[in-house]
């Protein structure tokens, strides 16, 4: 596996807390090739968003990084401090958070940000980089590009603003790009844009993408590969058509039959009884077996194996219970 | 009859600059028509749902209806009254209290000092009726415990703040409920135990349902009756079977096909054009028509009048 570009081995990430030191991220790890999309799936609190963080070394303190590598290109980053870490972020790695107005700065016009971020990563003049601005805003699908470029992100819709910060992640031709809840704050119509244009730059320029989201249909479209997180570890990792169609984990096979379908008519809809376990109060061994109907006494006494053969980190993944 | 009927129902909001800066800067006022001439009836003990994006006017209906808002125009009449003209002073009592609504935020609409019991009976006690009791029944109702009637909302995780917000509206035995995208701030787990706990409750206590969602899945499942809206206008209004098998007008068409599906693996959906226009310059005749693939000459000078076809209401020049 040459084309690996970012590998997570068994990363988690620590918060000391009044009530003890909790561990939003446990254990976790996963590899993005270049090209590839991975998604991360999970509800709120699975940690999705703390290990996309943990990547970009944007952990707020107290939070850390406990135990655990991240590589990037072969280059360990999860030790990288200031500086270095500075130039990293936006040369190596593109970020698209869910809120675009937030992500822009609303004093600078687009492509005053624009320049500035590929002056500061690339080796290129002023008016190369302007030109390239305008590719750029030509290249995500902002109308009259070359007209814009003076404009301010207050000018902008949602979609259109957050074209504008895929544009900005991408200027520096980074090799990943991390895009948390990148469509979430937008409608459907312009949710299909923003998810499309994702792909198509992601497959013409090879860059590795992370794809953090709660929603199932965005990962099934857009992902090559998903990641399903529960409470801070992985639940299932493996091909985005095996994973969502073939459900070894009981909880994945939970949240896909709790999502409403047009098949199923007006049926009830499956539930996963209770909610999520506090970080506090995370529950022994494996940490879905108060809520899991298949739960045996190995669930309870031994934390979930490793991800092994299947895709699911489960002792009694579903397929061999269907078998037998 | 139809518990609920809407006829023409049109409300404007004046979003003006102040006077000053209007007489500085030379600019007119400025209107914003959220709600644009919809009418529709509501069956007793049926679920209809509105759908729509952002600013399309399904919030602000759903405010006119439980009398939040005043219509500019038109009318909302409630079993025949009309609560903004009534002036039977127990008339509009009784049908309010026949009235309730379930918002988004379960953490934005409960009060944070008040106790679980005091919240929830808090529509009883205003109108000076006796609740002893109802608290505890009503919580063991929605699937949590009477012992929770003592504590604080924040002790409580966001499904089981939706839950309580659901038995405030139970409380004075209401025959409509208006829910406000009820489980858009919920995860999917969370939404289908909320979702299965109105289904029941609506079998239970004969409840009809205004449904306000912008997610089609939540839509197709709870609805009897759908109707989809752009812009303040209502576009196509059908049941589930049809609107999803039988779709006749071009933005229905392009919003289901640009939701998400969970087995549209690498899917290359067709791409909507462009975005919703500034509803404060809508586009002259048909609303839809600069992103509409088959608009024609007669979208852009007139609007389409809402049509019957069968048992489907559409508001376009073009459906057949």
């Amino acid at each position: 596996m040459s084309d690996v570009v970012l590998s997570i081995r068994g990363l988690s990430v620590e918060i000391p807390t009044r009530a003890g030191v909790v561990r939003p991220v446990d254990g976790v790890s996963y590899d993005i090739r270049a090209g590839e999309i991975l998604g991360i799936v999970g509800e709120s609190g699975a940690g999705k968003s703390m290990a996309g963080n943990a990547v970009i070394g944007l952990l707020t303190p107290p939070a850390r990084i406990a135990a655990g590598e991240i590589w990037l290109n072969g280059n360990r980053i999860d030790q990288l401090k200031g500086d270095a870490m500075r130039r990293l972020r936006g040369k190596q790695i593109g970020m698209v958070f869910q809120d675009p107005l937030t992500s822009l700065n609303p004093l600078l016009s687009i492509g005053d940000q624009l320049t500035e971020t590929m002056l500061t990563h690339l080796p290129i003049s002023r008016a190369e980089a302007e030109k390239r601005a305008v590719a750029a805003l030509e290249e995500v699908g902002i109308p009259g590009a070359a007209e814009r470029i003076g404009s301010y992100p207050h000018e902008f819709s949602g979609g259109m603003r957050q074209r504008v910060v895929i544009a900005l992640a991408l200027c520096a031709e980074p090799s990943l790009i991390i895009a948390d809840e990148p469509t979430t704050a937008l409608d459907v119509s312009v949710q299909a844009q923003i998810i499309a244009l994702l792909k198509r730059l992601c497959r013409d320029r090879g860059t590795a993408v992370m794809l953090i989201t709660h929603d199932m249909g965005v990962i099934a479209e857009a992902a090559d590969r998903v990641a399903v997180m529960y409470a801070g570890r992985l639940a299932e990792l493996g091909d985005v058509r095996d994973v969502l169609t073939r459900p070894q984990h009981p909880y994945t096979d939970g949240l896909m039959a709790s999502t409403p379908l047009a098949s199923q008519g007006k049926a009830r809809l499956h539930q996963i009884e209770g909610a999520m376990p506090r970080l506090t109060n995370i529950p022994q061994g494996c940490p879905f077996h108060p809520r899991c109907s298949y739960a045996q006494d190995k669930c309870r006494a031994a934390p979930a194996p490793e991800i092994t053969g299947g895709h699911a980190a489960c002792w009694f993944p579903l397929i061999a219970e269907k078998v037998s | 009859m139809a518990l609920i009927s809407v006829k023409n129902l049109t409300r404007v909001f004046d979003v003006s600059k102040p006077w000053l800066n209007r007489v500085i800067e030379r600019r007119a006022k400025a209107y914003l028509t959220a709600v644009s001439d919809v009418s529709f009836d509501v069956q007793e003990r049926s679920t209809y749902a509105l759908v729509g994006e952002s600013g399309s006017g399904k919030s602000t209906i759903g405010r006119m209806l439980v009398g939040l808002l005043r219509p500019t125009e038109g009318t909302v009449e409630i079993n025949g009254v009309n609560l903004a003209t009534e002036s039977d002073a127990a008339t509009v009592d009784k049908i309010r209290s026949d009235i309730q609504m379930i918002f988004q935020d379960p953490f934005a609409s409960l009060n944070p000092r008040w106790r679980v019991r005091d919240i929830i009976v808090e529509p009883v006690v205003a109108r000076g009726g006796d609740a002893t009791g109802l608290a505890e029944k009503l919580l063991e109702q929605v699937g949590l415990s009477a012992l929770d009637a003592g504590k604080f909302p924040h002790e409580f995780s966001g499904g089981q703040r939706q839950r309580i917000c659901i038995a405030r509206a139970l409380s004075s035995e209401p025959k409509l409920i208006v829910c406000d995208e009820p489980t858009s701030a919920l995860d999917v787990s969370v939404q289908a135990q909320v979702l299965n706990l109105m289904s029941d409750l609506k079998d239970d206590f004969g409840l009809t349902y205004v449904l306000i969602s912008h997610d089609l899945t939540v839509v197709q499942h709870m609805a009897d009756r759908i109707g989809v809206l752009y812009l303040g206008r209502l576009v196509e209004e059908a049941c589930p079977e049809d609107l999803f098998a039988n779709t006749k007008h071009p933005y229905t068409k392009m919003l289901l096909e640009a939701a998400p599906r969970m087995d549209g693996f690498g899917r290359e959906a067709e791409l909507p054009e462009g975005e919703i226009p500034d509803p404060i310059n809508p586009p002259s005749g048909c609303a839809f028509h600069p992103r509409c693939p088959v608009a024609t000459d007669i979208c852009r000078r007139e609007r389409p009048e809402m049509r019957k076809l069968g048992d489907i209401r559409v508001a376009c020049h073009l459906a057949e």
